[in-house]
């Protein structure tokens, strides 16, 4: 188990997961028989609108679905080769913080207000690591001034913080003990667009800094093309196009993600009009057949409202869930945008 | 708080001087003299106006610890309340206590386990419980208790620990009935919140992040709920004292109220006020000290 | 005209989420019966026959088919006492209260319309009531006043005064400076106007759970009162006063005890539920 652990070329692997939740009334699902997989090292970025799932995958791999009334139906997620799903939740425990992190979208609310920074700090370094109370805060007072915070302020508390201090403290709490994988739920939508390029800044860094693995989840593409690696971009549930970060913004194969990038401002023309995708995400507590997409897609046909597309591969790692291309095609095929 | 505790004595004062019969023939009874009764007026200092005696009585009260004397026994009031306070702020302190402990780890518990079964029926329990009366639970208590199974003193305070078990439940019980309601939502308020995600985020254990982080949010609103509370229970204590004949201050005032005597009165409510502000003082103060962001508006 | 659409579909769905709460509803029904009982006391026993007089014959009888509660230790039928009792807590209590809301709510608005002086004044007034708790200020009254009926109205109701005050006064100050207002007053609408129209709606919701809520502490009250003597005079019913005679039977006639206070609690409970249903229908955010 050790060996297969350290050799796995992923940090993460997920496969196939189901997710749902579960109400007297309904049965949504949130995630759909998703495949994810992050190398050592890399970042991925899961791009989609907000509903597509995006969060709850990130709550899934912590295992931080509400139980009522979510439940993970099926799938398997490997983090760093080991099978998480079957894991206790005292086995859970130990992992979270430590081998993976989670930080969240509004720091406004993520920090306890009636703790001090201190103490917010070290609790995390002293239940995953064997050091002294000392040895704690000094570990806690280095973190604050990687993310560049001045060790001083240890003592204080959440409100006198600005929101950009506080998502950088949260930050060092999620980084305090080296995860093997940082999952960032959309960590600059809540902050001014100065202030998120900074924290962004801060983020690469400290990646850069420990060599880890990052899942940045956004809707935001600029961030995608700042900081990611390769793409995955999900709706209802699904990942339905999948490559490096070349492939996808450069090669773009899906109609949905095409529709993303048209949904962009164009800064140059600026005569262009704005093509947003029509229509809405598919409710989840009642998925159509076939491709989920085709309601709102203008090149579906017959085909795709009755069976759901399987992958299609472009390159080794580009790959698409889509019936208008076959493995032939999709190479030459550009479509037109 | 002294602005209160000096329009509470007044409003007293006022109302107790609306009062209809005249304490001299009280104190000498109806027979009296007319110059035996000028010289008692004169000596009590009742012909003087309102506003005099109220000042009077305030400086003696703040300089002197001196509310005057019974009408009735001619005693010192401040020595008859002085002797039998102290009763009665034990009997408060063990009921409040008592029913913090109950009420707190059962509105935590309920909020935890949510809907369940434990959760249902402690807070039926609760409010069956606010809705008794002290004083006929007191009853019900010793008839049970006191009377049938003889476990503990059917009244007064001569038996050490055992006497405090049945009045601070009687007395406690309407108390923690509140207070667990209270904790219990506000303790749902708090789990929802994104910090406790955050804190769970981190892996540490489950009892640390209901108590450690979820608690130490939701017992602030919980606070004002208690403090609320604790005035009640003092009026409370008023009456239960006469089922338990506890020798405190709210039997001597239920007493002095059918003898009507007036300074007797006086000096029991004044205390009992006085108590109650300094109470809610401490509550205020123990905001400060659960919720830092009013901390740092005082430093 | 929408305004009274809007108010009528609002209506509904108080009573509805209300009727889903099942403790309120059971509240609602048992406060039926017992006005009704108190409305037609009369007709179900006779005041003079069966409450006052006394029938030493028949006294301290345990609760038997002809005496359902049994009797007390003048003869007299315990379930017909108690019947006339409810008059007596209901009368009380519902006099204290509609006597707090229109005093407290006319200050209120009085101290938040004017500001100022005016509200500084009545709002330490209202501080210094609310600093003594309901039973020692209703046993002061009752003590300088003597012990009536009217006395315990009074003193119950002064209590009182203070939430309902403060709770019109709240709404006054978020309505009072709103554009509508203004604009209504532009168009020549009269003070009252503006007061019934837009300032009552906004209280109408807190002052109807708190209503319900300041009656159960009316009914306690008047109970504790009566309990000390301080309450209303023999022979009287009320169910106070039965607790207290009761009391020196509690040994071996238990029942004289157990009884009354029963009632008192379920009368408080059901107030309890109703107002705790209440306040979630008409807000349930605050679940």
């Amino acid at each position: 188990m050790m060996r297969e652990r350290s050799q796995s070329k992923y940090a993460l692997e997920i496969r196939d997961l189901a997710v749902e939740y579960r109400t007297i009334e309904w049965t949504a699902r949130a995630l759909n028989g998703l495949d994810l997989s992050i190398e050592k090292g890399k970042t991925l970025g899961l791009v989609g609108e907000t509903g597509a799932g995006k969060t709850t995958a990130g709550l899934s791999i912590m295992g931080l679905i509400p139980n009522p009334p979510g439940r993970i139906a099926s799938g398997s997620i490997l983090l760093e080769g080991e099978e998480l799903l079957t894991k206790t939740e005292r086995e859970y425990r130990k992992i979270r913080g430590k081998k993976v992190s989670m930080i969240f979208q509004d720091p406004m609310s993520s920090l306890n207000p009636v703790l001090t920074i201190e103490d917010q700090l070290t609790e995390v370094i002293e239940t995953h690591e064997h050091l002294s109370n000392r040895e704690c805060r000094k570990k806690a007072e280095q973190m604050l001034e990687l993310v560049g915070i001045p060790a001083d302020r240890i003592t204080e508390y959440p409100h006198q913080f600005s929101g950009g201090m506080k998502q950088r403290v949260v930050i060092a709490i999620a980084l305090a003990c080296t995860p093997a994988l940082l999952i960032a739920d959309e960590p600059t939508t809540a902050l001014d667009v100065t202030i998120q390029a900074q924290v962004l800044e801060t983020m690469k860094n400290l990646k850069n800094m420990y060599s880890m693995s990052m899942l940045m989840i956004t809707h935001d593409l600029g961030i995608v093309a700042d900081v990611c690696d390769s793409v995955s971009v999900i709706y209802a549930g699904r990942v339905v196009e999948h490559g490096s970060l070349e492939d996808v913004f450069d090669h773009t194969r899906h109609p949905y993600t095409i529709g993303l990038f048209n949904s962009l401002p164009n800064m140059k023309d600026r005569t262009m009009k704005l093509k947003p995708i029509k229509g809405l995400m598919p409710d989840p507590g009642n998925l159509p057949r076939g491709c989920t997409f085709a309601e709102r897609c203008d090149y579906a046909q017959g085909m795709c409202r009755e069976v759901y597309p399987e992958k299609i591969y472009r390159n080794k790692e580009h790959y698409v869930r889509c019936h208008l291309y076959l493995s032939k095609t999709i190479e030459s095929e550009m479509w037109n945008r | 708080m002294i602005p209160v505790v000096l329009g509470v004595t007044f409003l007293v004062f006022i109302i107790m001087d609306l009062a209809p019969g005249d304490p001299v023939l009280l104190i000498l009874g109806d027979n009296a003299s007319e110059e035996a009764r000028i010289e008692k007026t004169r000596e009590l200092g009742l012909d003087q106006p309102v506003v005099i005696r109220f000042g009077k009585y305030v400086y003696n009260f703040f300089f002197k610890a001196d509310m005057g004397n019974s009408y009735i026994s001619g005693r010192s009031v401040s020595a008859e309340v002085l002797s039998r306070f102290p009763n009665t702020l034990k009997l408060s302190l063990v009921a409040a206590l008592a029913s913090l402990l109950m009420a707190l780890p059962l509105g935590i518990i309920a909020a935890v386990k949510q809907n369940s079964l434990f959760d249902n029926t402690s807070m039926v329990v609760s409010l069956i419980g606010n809705s008794m009366p002290a004083f006929w639970l007191g009853m019900m208590l010793v008839l049970v208790f006191a009377l049938k199974l003889r476990w503990f003193p059917v009244q007064g305070m001569s038996q050490g620990w055992k006497s405090f078990v049945l009045p601070s439940i009687s007395i406690g019980l309407m108390n923690m009935a509140a207070v667990a309601r209270t904790t219990r939502s506000s303790m749902l308020e708090t789990i929802r919140q994104d910090y406790i995600r955050t804190a769970r985020a981190k892996g540490i254990k489950e009892s640390r992040v209901i108590m450690h982080h979820a608690f130490r949010n939701a017992v602030i609103p919980t606070i004002t709920v208690a403090g609320v509370q604790l005035g009640n229970l003092l009026g409370g204590a008023v009456i239960t004292e006469t089922v338990f004949a506890w020798p405190g201050l709210g039997r001597m005032m239920v007493q002095a109220v059918s003898s009507r005597d007036v300074p007797m009165i006086l000096g029991c409510i004044i205390t009992l006020s006085f108590c109650y502000s300094v109470v809610n003082l401490l509550v205020d103060l123990l905001y400060g000290f659960f919720d830092p962001r009013v901390k740092t508006m005082y430093t | 005209m929408r305004d009274q659409y809007e108010k009528y579909s609002q209506y509904r769905l108080v009573v509805l989420r209300l009727r889903r709460n099942k403790g309120a509803v059971i509240g609602f029904i048992f406060l039926c019966l017992l006005v009704a009982s108190a409305i037609f006391a009369d007709f179900l026993f006779d005041y003079e026959a069966e409450v006052i007089a006394q029938n030493i014959s028949q006294r301290l009888l345990h609760p038997s088919f002809q005496h359902p509660l049994g009797t007390d230790e003048f003869g007299r039928d315990l379930l017909a006492r108690i019947v006339h009792g409810s008059r007596i807590s209901l009368l009380v209590a519902s006099l204290a209260i509609v006597l707090a809301v229109s005093f407290g709510g006319t200050l209120g608005a009085i101290a938040g319309f004017y500001g100022g002086l005016v509200d500084n004044v009545i709002m330490r007034i209202t501080d210094v009531l609310l600093s003594i708790p309901m039973t020692m200020f209703a046993i002061v009254i009752v003590a300088a006043l003597g012990a009536s009926t009217r006395n315990l109205v009074l003193a119950i109701g002064a209590a009182s005064v203070p939430i309902f005050a403060r709770i019109v006064r709240g709404a006054v100050l978020t309505v009072r400076d709103v554009e509508y207002v203004e604009a209504a007053r532009a168009i020549g609408a009269k003070n009252s106007t503006i007061i019934v129209h837009h300032i009552l709606p906004n209280c109408l919701a807190p002052i109807i759970v708190q209503v319900t809520l300041r009656m159960a502490s009316a009914i306690y009250n008047t109970a504790a009162l009566s309990f000390l003597g301080m309450g209303v005079s023999p022979p009287s019913p009320e169910w106070g006063a039965l607790l207290a005679s009761g009391r020196n039977y509690i040994r071996n006639y238990s029942y004289l005890s157990v009884i009354p206070g029963v009632l008192i609690m379920l009368t408080i409970l059901s107030l309890n539920m109703l107002g705790d249903g209440l306040r979630d229908a008409l807000d349930p955010r605050l679940k």
